[in-house]
């Protein structure tokens, strides 16, 4: 066949009109696979034999006393901490433990910390702009023109984060509440496979958290959210599945009613009542 | 719509560059068409200091780029300037040729003061015009690069590096003194005939360099105003105030810093090499750090991260010591210190924020951009 033969041959995809789609496999099962992970800081050990696995467009919570592991579990996903002992996957084709914090972020998993940061003089919409995935090279960027794709991602970003009418205001009048949902579109802007959020409701009025809430829950199926949290009341409004961690392991993983219910559960909570 | 054309930016540029053409073309208008004794005629005195205070602003504009939007005080912004001033006088005093005292066709009379045999090897090339404008440009520029590379490169800001660029002038200041530098001592250059074969004493050549001083104003404000409203204008602001954040999303802030740094530099570099014809001067004192914290002054006064507020600040801060000096010289560095304090105090956005009474100029002039670009 000659090649004009082959470009008419209308059967035929060519690679680059593919959607381009994450390299992350998850035919096979989870989209995050936690197996035997251990960590010890000078003897004390953080992590010990944690188990876990996160489903595909799973919102998961995850619970726990003060030194639980919470924060360090989050650190050895996003390759902040390298782990002893064990076993971290990214879907059935990336070992996260032989990558550094920027490949694991470019891979797709975005992580909010607990203090919100946004960039307070530019307005809702440039900071969003600023975190779309994009060449960000100095000329490139010096040169770079919104098209209007891009344009369309930020207004969609902005419908999910509801902050539409903020638009146009700096980020930093905004509130506590508005700056961790615009972070949280910050994040999205990656189109990350994963999102790890760090308490997202702490310092957050009733209204605020039952729309923090609403965001999160919308936000899965689409993306896989991991929620670490303490608020109790907040994590019942949101879970689907819980983890309760404690000493670096996994003590309880169910829907709320059945670990509220586990008297190893309520004895680690003992007096919080959970 | 081109990158350099943005709605409401644009529309601040026109009427920055509507303003200065007007005041260009009306002193050119005073000064030509009014005979010399008439009440609104400007002298040509009057020029070549307006000229000088045009190249003032530019070196303003330059230092705002670098403190107002990138967050980056530099204190030493004085040493670019220098370092295009010199490159300027030694052009300018390659074409004074045998008109020297000494009336040695080569060697510049200070060399032959010295007893210098032959032209040192760095003098070479300022003969021709092209040669020494490039280096106007690119002797502060390199400086930058190299200084800023390994400062930005280890992550030195703030105070620390405000200390270093301090150091960076005072250092050359001390350097240009010496006899053995070439660059003519504590004399510095001076005793320039001609530019480019126009009489330097000759009042059309002084109108004319007041005119390419505002022409080059006019541009490096451009320049600015084009950078600062590009998507790299607003991540300069995300690492002013975030630099870590703006690490997190991917940016190479070092590299930002540098580029816009090594821009700066130039702009100044080019202020510098107008500024030194009009005054018929260049001397090592230039490089001395109290200079280069008088145009942070200007700055802060006129007000931060607004690009004519630098300009308002240089032109008005430096008419104030014109007229100050000759009153009352012992009290200018008194005067300027109170209203230093007074604009701190009361002023906070400088005398620019009393015209811009929207919040900050970068968020509300940016937002609005995109606003309408979407309208």
């Amino acid at each position: 066949m000659s090649i004009l033969q082959s470009l008419a041959n209308r059967d035929r995809v060519f690679e680059f009109l593919v959607p381009h789609e994450s390299p992350v496999d998850v035919r096979h099962g989870p989209i995050l696979y936690l197996e035997d992970v251990s960590v010890s800081f000078d003897g004390f050990k953080a992590i010990d034999d944690l188990n876990l696995t996160i489903d595909d467009g799973e919102l998961r919570c995850i619970i726990g006393p003060n030194g639980a592991g919470k924060t360090t579990m989050m650190d050895i996903i996003t390759g902040k901490t390298k782990p002893d002992r064990g076993q971290v996957w990214f879907g059935s084709r990336h070992n996260l433990l032989t990558m550094n914090e920027p490949e694991i972020a470019t891979l797709g998993i975005g992580r909010k910390f607990q203090k919100p940061t946004v960039f307070e003089a530019l307005s809702v919409f440039e900071n969003l702009e600023l975190a779309m995935s994009a060449d960000k090279r100095v000329m490139p960027t010096l040169v770079a023109r919104l098209s209007g794709e891009a344009r369309d991602r930020i207004d969609e970003v902005l419908a999910m984060i509801g902050l539409q009418a903020e638009r146009d205001r700096a980020a930093g009048i905004l509130s506590h509440g508005q700056k961790q949902w615009l972070e949280i579109g910050m994040l999205l802007m990656q189109r990350p496979r994963l999102l790890l959020v760090d308490e997202p409701v702490a310092g957050m009025t009733e209204q605020e958290m039952e729309r923090t809430g609403e965001l999160l829950t919308s936000l899965a199926g689409k993306q896989s959210v991991v929620v670490v949290e303490h608020d109790m009341g907040f994590v019942r409004s949101i879970a689907r599945k819980v983890t309760v961690l404690h000493q670096g392991s996994v003590l309880a993983e169910g829907s709320m009613d059945q670990v509220a219910s586990d008297p190893r559960v309520v004895e680690v909570y003992l007096g919080e009542g959970i | 719509m081109h990158w350099l054309a943005k709605p409401a930016t644009e529309r601040n540029t026109q009427v920055f560059i509507g303003v200065l053409t007007a005041a260009l073309v009306a002193v050119c208008l005073l000064n030509l068409l009014l005979p010399a004794g008439h009440p609104l005629h400007v002298s040509t005195y009057t020029v070549t200091l307006l000229g000088k205070y045009l190249c003032y602003a530019l070196l303003a504009v330059a230092v705002d780029l670098v403190w107002g939007y990138l967050g980056i005080l530099s204190l030493g912004h004085g040493a670019f300037f220098a370092l295009g001033g010199y490159a300027m006088g030694m052009y300018l005093m390659r074409q004074i040729g045998d008109r020297g005292v000494y009336g040695d066709p080569l060697l510049p009379d200070f060399m032959v003061f010295l007893n210098w045999e032959s032209l040192p090897w760095y003098w070479h090339g300022f003969d021709m015009a092209w040669f020494a404008f490039l280096m106007v440009l690119l002797a502060p520029g390199l400086l930058a690069l190299v200084f800023g590379f390994l400062a930005f490169r280890s992550r030195v800001t703030g105070v620390y590096l405000s200390i270093i660029t301090q150091a960076l002038t005072f250092a050359l200041m001390l350097a240009f003194f010496r006899n053995e530098m070439g660059f003519g001592g504590n004399n510095g250059l001076t005793d320039f005939k001609e530019l480019l074969t126009f009489d330097l004493s000759a009042d059309s050549t002084r109108l004319g360099l007041f005119v390419a001083s505002g022409i080059a104003l006019g541009l490096g404000y451009w320049l600015c105003r084009a950078i600062v409203s590009s998507k790299l204008g607003r991540v300069c602001v995300a690492s002013r105030d975030a630099e870590a954040r703006t690490r997190f999303l991917g940016y190479r802030v070092e590299r930002v810093q540098l580029f816009v740094f090594v821009v700066s530099a130039m702009l100044a570099g080019v202020a510098g090499a107008l500024y030194v014809p009009q005054v018929g001067i260049i001397n090592p004192s230039v490089f001395s750090p109290l200079f280069s914290i008088e145009i942070v002054v200007w700055v802060a006064l006129g007000g931060r991260a607004m690009l004519y507020g630098a300009v308002i600040g240089a032109i008005l801060v430096n008419y104030a010591k014109t007229v100050f000096t000759g009153v009352m010289p012992d009290a200018w560095l008194f005067a300027l210190g109170g209203l230093f304090v007074v604009a701190t105090v009361m002023l906070p956005q400088g005398l620019a924020g009393l015209f811009a009474k929207r919040k900050r100029s970068t968020p509300a002039a940016s937002a609005k951009g995109a606003k309408e670009a979407t309208a």
